[in-house]
């Protein structure tokens, strides 16, 4: 009896809440005449967008500007993951180091980015990068690449169809190296000799794409940036806004990300690793089949976090200047005043991405896991 | 045979050769790093106090900052600081009433300071929030004791900070017990409100939920009734950390033993007292540390109230430096307010790592 009663009594409230709510969002629309509905993502935006990685023209719909700042969004996590996934495990082994001196500034490195407040770091990055000569007096440390106050210009190749089939070589080969590795492992397993994968891949991955741009006789040609009087021509170019949010990204979570790796790696008990000495396991192979396969266990949840973390600070775009989602769908909200709209689709675009992340890390989770008896 | 001699292994150079040069790449390593280290140290001195520039003439126009241009880029302009830190730190306060501000801060911190040594922790510590809480908002608003009232819109600096910050956590600490408690209820409709609640909450960025509270809070209310920009803030951030305190106590929560439950069963305990006798008092104590990690997590998020223009520390800053005579010199501002941030952050970290220790005393054997 007395479960019904709580229950009946938390769904009164709720509903009542929300019923109020509504009536009061729905009392205030009307009486400030803005209309409801998605038929606004038809109409055009004639918001300028700097960053686009598809086209895009002021003149297009308020639904493909918001697509370019999903896009813009996905653009800076996804690499924002990459680098800091790279830099945090670096820092978080260095921090292991028996070098005093090399863990000791590591230990600083983190307790300090993890103690400032990202936003600030963005700030702090992109003033730096503000103050950089103009264009003319750029910073130029090689050939080919310019620091400047317009961004980070470096040479990309000269893309041709030659290129692409290489690639393709390269990618199969490389398919085709993870496959025989495994299967070399387990046959090791098996019958205890160890073999030497390094001529398998070096042929597949190095011999094959090598013979396709012979054959094909591909070109190499750089396209090389070239500092005109106000602009950068050529090359690639990385805009401040861009540079100082990814920056600002991977410094801020390799910190977290290194304090991550670190605890698995310590999760790892030293009978472990002395058992594996005993048993005549070489120190790579150690790493690579005790050490490893159970850091991973501890560090795969507590990455995912931060993984979510990192994509959803990707927002903070929005006070230094990148376009992302969130930074185009506020624009929108105040040329036309359709909060709920734009809010529930930002909503659900982090949403969509928070759980995307979950979903892959947790299947790979599910992959690594104990399995128990 | 005689054995050799064993090798000396203390003393300095023994400590040098196992820790910083006991092997060529260890050489190596600590050369490059002693080289970097030295050279990055020479340039920070050069900058920020051989070449730095401490105060500048104030003219009729404001300050004259043209001392500061002049060594822009090979030295530190350090009077931006002492000409607008009580701007930064106080925001738009009223001038004279500046004091009332600076109690408020000593007071958060005594707040803190009190309820991180452990002898404290009973129940009075409540009693002593809600009064040292209701002394701040009195000083803050004024309006009594012939203390001249002061709105809302004019709060700002490093007070307001620590206000949206300690609020928010005072608030959202008991939301997250009840929530947490409704996640792992029997009671399916209410588990079912309490997850939707921190799951969605979860999956979106902090910025969201405060540009909803921005910009949806007024539509959502009766006609009339006009919610104070800082009060939305603050529900947004109390929401926010809510969600994320719900699932730290959940996982205190679940560490505990079915038996506990049992024992308190056993003993005819209600519903209620068995979570405020038994349940509750084990499983907070589990969890102060990652309870102190969300905290630093949450006192650094609140500087993104800075997007819907309110002015905390952090956008006080930015105020600051938009002036026209400290346009230029946000690097040393932002090293100003990081240094504030980190103080308060770095204590709350070593204080979690302490706690950590002494809280799992009992359990080492």
């Amino acid at each position: 009896m007395r479960r019904v009663v709580w229950q009946v009594l938390a769904a009164l409230i709720v509903i009542g809440v929300f019923s109020w709510l509504i009536g009061n969002a729905q009392a205030n629309l009307g009486a400030r005449n803005v209309a409801s509905g998605f038929g606004f993502l038809q109409r055009e935006a004639g918001l300028p967008i700097a960053e686009h990685l598809i086209p895009y023209t002021p003149a297009d719909s308020y639904l493909r500007a918001l697509v370019v700042g999903m896009l813009n969004t996905l653009w800076v996590a996804f690499w924002g993951i990459v680098l800091a996934t790279i830099l945090g495990t670096v820092i978080g082994v260095a921090r292991l180091s028996k070098n005093w001196l090399l863990a000791k500034l590591m230990s600083a490195y983190v307790e300090f980015f993890r103690d400032l407040p990202l936003l600030l770091q963005l700030f702090l990055w992109y003033a730096l990068l503000q103050g950089l000569p103009p264009v003319r007096q750029a910073i130029h440390p090689i050939a080919g690449v310019y620091l400047s106050n317009r961004g980070l210009s470096f040479p990309v190749l000269d893309w041709q169809t030659a290129h692409s089939w290489t690639l393709l070589a390269f990618i199969l080969g490389l398919i085709a190296t993870v496959i025989s590795a495994k299967r070399a492992t387990r046959k090791s397993l098996d019958d205890g000799r160890q073999r030497a994968t390094w001529p398998t891949a070096v042929l597949l991955m190095a011999v094959m794409p090598a013979t396709v741009v012979i054959t094909l006789g591909a070109p190499f040609a750089l396209d090389m940036p070239s500092p005109q009087s106000f602009n950068i021509r050529g090359g690639v170019t990385v805009s401040p806004e861009f540079f100082a949010l990814l920056f600002g990204l991977v410094i801020y979570n390799a910190a977290f990300i290194a304090e991550i790796v670190r605890s698995g790696i310590q999760s790892v008990s030293h009978g472990q690793i002395e058992a594996s000495r005993a048993l005549g396991l070489k120190s790579s192979n150690t790493l690579k089949w005790i050490v490893f396969p159970q850091a991973l266990r501890v560090i795969v949840p507590p990455l995912t976090s931060q993984y979510l973390n990192l994509a959803k600070q990707s927002s903070l775009a929005v006070a230094i200047g990148y376009q992302d989602i969130v930074s185009i769908a506020t624009t929108a909200m105040n040329q036309n005043g359709q909060a709920v709209e734009l809010v529930a689709i930002i909503m659900g675009v982090y949403l969509t991405i928070s759980l995307s992340i979950s979903a892959l890390m947790n299947h790979y989770n599910a992959r690594i896991a104990l399995v128990e008896r | 045979m005689r054995t050799p001699p064993v090798q000396e292994r203390s003393g300095p150079i023994a400590w040098l050769r196992q820790n910083l040069f006991y092997s060529w790449i260890s050489t190596l390593t600590t050369i490059v790093l002693l080289v970097v280290l030295a050279k990055f140290s020479a340039f920070v001195f050069q900058w920020g106090v051989v070449n730095a520039i401490w105060s500048v003439p104030t003219g009729p126009q404001g300050p004259n900052s043209d001392a500061c241009k002049a060594v822009q880029g090979s030295g530190a302009c350090w009077a931006v600081i002492t000409d607008k830190y009580r701007f930064m730190l106080f925001g738009m306060y009223p001038f004279e009433e500046q004091w009332r501000a600076l109690i408020v801060v000593l007071l958060f911190i005594g707040l803190y300071v009190v309820s991180g040594m452990k002898r404290f922790w009973r129940p009075a510590l409540a009693g002593v929030w809600t009064l040292a809480l209701v002394a701040i908002g009195l000083l803050m608003w004024g309006g009594v004791f012939g203390l001249q009232f002061v709105p809302q819109t004019q709060w700002g600096g490093l007070a307001l900070t620590l206000i949206l910050a300690t609020v928010g956590v005072a608030v959202a600490f008991p939301l997250a017990i009840l929530v947490a408690l409704g996640r792992r209820s029997k009671l399916p409709f209410i588990r079912w409100i309490c997850v939707a609640y921190v799951e969605m909450i979860r999956g979106v960025p902090l910025i969201t939920l405060l540009f909803m509270a921005s910009v949806m809070f007024p539509l959502l209310m009766p006609e009339g009734v006009n919610l104070d920009k800082l009060l939305r803030a603050q529900v947004a951030i109390i929401l926010f950390f809510g969600a994320y305190l719900a699932e730290v106590i959940r996982g205190g929560l679940q560490a505990l033993p079915k038996g506990q439950y049992e024992a308190a069963h056993a003993l005819g305990l209600s519903y209620w007292s068995t979570n405020r006798k038994i349940i509750l008092p084990q499983a907070l104590q589990l969890v102060i540390p990652p309870l102190v990690n969300n905290f630093i997590g949450f006192f650094k998020d609140t500087s993104l109230v800075l997007v819907i223009g309110l002015y905390d520390l952090l956008a006080a800053s930015r105020a600051a430096i938009g002036e026209p005579a400290w346009q230029g010199f946000a690097v040393e501002t932002y090293i100003f307010v990081g240094f504030i941030y980190f103080a308060f952050c770095f204590a709350m970290s070593k204080y979690s790592q302490k706690l950590e220790v002494h809280l799992n005393q009992h359990r080492k054997r």
